[in-house]
């Protein structure tokens, strides 16, 4: 190695120069990262399961929630974040070809894998972005009740979810949005104007027979309860607020804290992956200038390929819990 | 430096004749894991929802063994632990499964605990 000094004791089995877990030091210290890593992400997942045992019975449906395809119209669950999870392992798969290929010494190999491995990153990072884009603007908006859960509407004919653009009335009331000069200090906030009333999604409502009010609540066919005309109409009376998308304080699709994980456990992977491809650019541009070729291995590329690969193994579990379980 | 590699996935019933070939392998293995999870999520059979072992539905636990399949082989053949000497190979693996082990047993038995407290405690939190 390059990079240790030689002290001339190493024949010696205390004279140091030993290798007892036969890898290298800087491949040994990405490990030691990637054990910690894992443990911070675990942290999160047992917390986001901690917070769904506890609200076992109203916690949203994740496929109810994320059924949005980039240029296509209507109800596909899943699909999208399938497709990014194999972006992510063909990602993977690259990177694990160009430390193949770095085993072999064949740099214009190492090029070629390595872009096609940052490529697939930026993929992935840009559809993150796009199901984050989506999550926050929401579909279908919803009502908040004084205990802060949340009431969305069914068309009781089709058994289809109905926006509530789709039935509430307009008014053209005058709405004043909460200021700190208003002296509500304390919900001053420039998002309190939605785009409908509460009293217009009510008047709607009222008027509209063929809307049902669904609760939160996960009935034994685990779906959500759906209330009928009556139950509705007396339910609409707890509600206090129009919801619509999602923010860090409340969210159409149920429980706050499933958005408040969303966006922690998804931006911290996120994160991870942006940070992955910056790093993978960095070795790129290493791998094009020939600074390995000169210092006789491949060895730089073969650890940001263990960083790579963890970020991959982050997202099957992000995958299962949030998506799938 | 050698980098011998173990050529073969699945015990030995799968071998490769190179290791581009096995990183194309464990390719179409993870793809075939993942399908299949993407089906299952989007049909949900009704009785693998129905039945329920060890208080979790059927198809969750489908879920989490494949997710644990899936990462084996991403660990051990992407991150080529399994070319690794088993003294590095447990002290990466075991380290954090029994932690992380543990943190699941305490913290769920403690949700649930939190939950039958809102549920019985309260005359209502839900309103």
């Amino acid at each position: 190695m390059d990079t240790t000094a030689t002290t001339g004791t190493e024949e010696n089995v205390w004279g140091g120069g030993n290798k007892p877990l036969g890898a290298s030091y800087g491949k040994l210290m990405m490990w030691f990262f990637i054990v910690s890593d894992a443990l911070t992400f675990s942290g999160f997942l047992v917390a986001y399961g901690f917070s769904r045992f506890k609200f076992i019975e109203t916690w949203p449906i994740a496929d109810e929630v994320f059924t949005h395809v980039p240029f296509f119209h209507g109800n596909y669950p899943m699909i999208y974040v399938a497709f990014m999870t194999f972006i992510l392992i063909m990602s993977s798969v690259t990177m694990v070809l160009a430390v193949d290929a770095g085993h072999h010494m064949k740099q214009k190999k190492v090029i070629i894998y390595m872009f096609l491995t940052i490529i697939g990153g930026a993929i992935f990072v840009g559809s993150q972005a796009w199901e984050w884009a989506t999550f926050i603007k929401g579909d279908y908006g919803a009502l908040e009740t004084k205990g802060g859960r949340v009431l969305q509407f069914v068309k009781a004919d089709t058994g289809d979810r109905a926006a509530i653009a789709d039935f509430a009335t307009v008014l053209n009331e005058d709405r004043i949005a909460n200021t700190r000069d208003k002296g509500v200090w304390f919900n001053a906030d420039a998002n309190t104007l939605t785009s409908l009333s509460l009293n217009e999604v009510i008047t709607g409502f009222k008027a509209n027979p063929n809307i049902l009010i669904r609760t939160e609540k996960i009935n034994e066919e685990g779906e959500k309860t759906l209330l009928n005309r009556e139950q509705s109409l007396l339910k609409l009376n707890d509600a206090v607020r129009v919801v619509e998308g999602a923010n860090l304080v409340r969210n159409e699709y149920g429980s706050r804290l499933f958005a408040d994980f969303f966006f922690f456990i998804t931006g911290f992977h996120g994160f991870h992956v942006f940070s992955g491809v910056v790093i993978n650019i960095i070795i790129f541009f290493n791998v094009i200038l020939g600074t390995y070729e000169r210092r006789g291995h491949y060895e730089m590329v073969e650890k940001v390929g263990l960083y790579w690969h963890f970020v991959d193994l982050v997202w099957v579990f992000v995958f299962t819990f949030f998506y799938l379980v | 430096m050698a980098h011998e590699h173990k050529l073969e996935i699945f015990r030995g019933l799968w071998k490769f004749k190179s290791n581009t070939q096995k990183i194309w392998g464990v390719l179409a293995f993870l793809t075939l894991v993942t399908t299949v999870e993407v089906i299952l999520g989007i049909i949900k059979p009704e009785f693998l929802t129905k039945t329920y072992f060890l208080e979790m539905k059927l198809l969750n636990w489908i879920f989490i063994i494949l997710t644990l399949v899936k990462a084996y082989y991403i660990a051990w053949d992407f991150m080529h632990l399994r070319d690794e000497k088993s003294s590095l190979r447990r002290a990466i693996v075991w380290t954090p499964i029994f932690l992380v082990v543990y943190l699941i047993t305490i913290l769920l038995f403690e949700a649930t605990y939190i939950y039958d407290v809102f549920k019985n405690g309260f005359m209502a939190w839900d309103f």
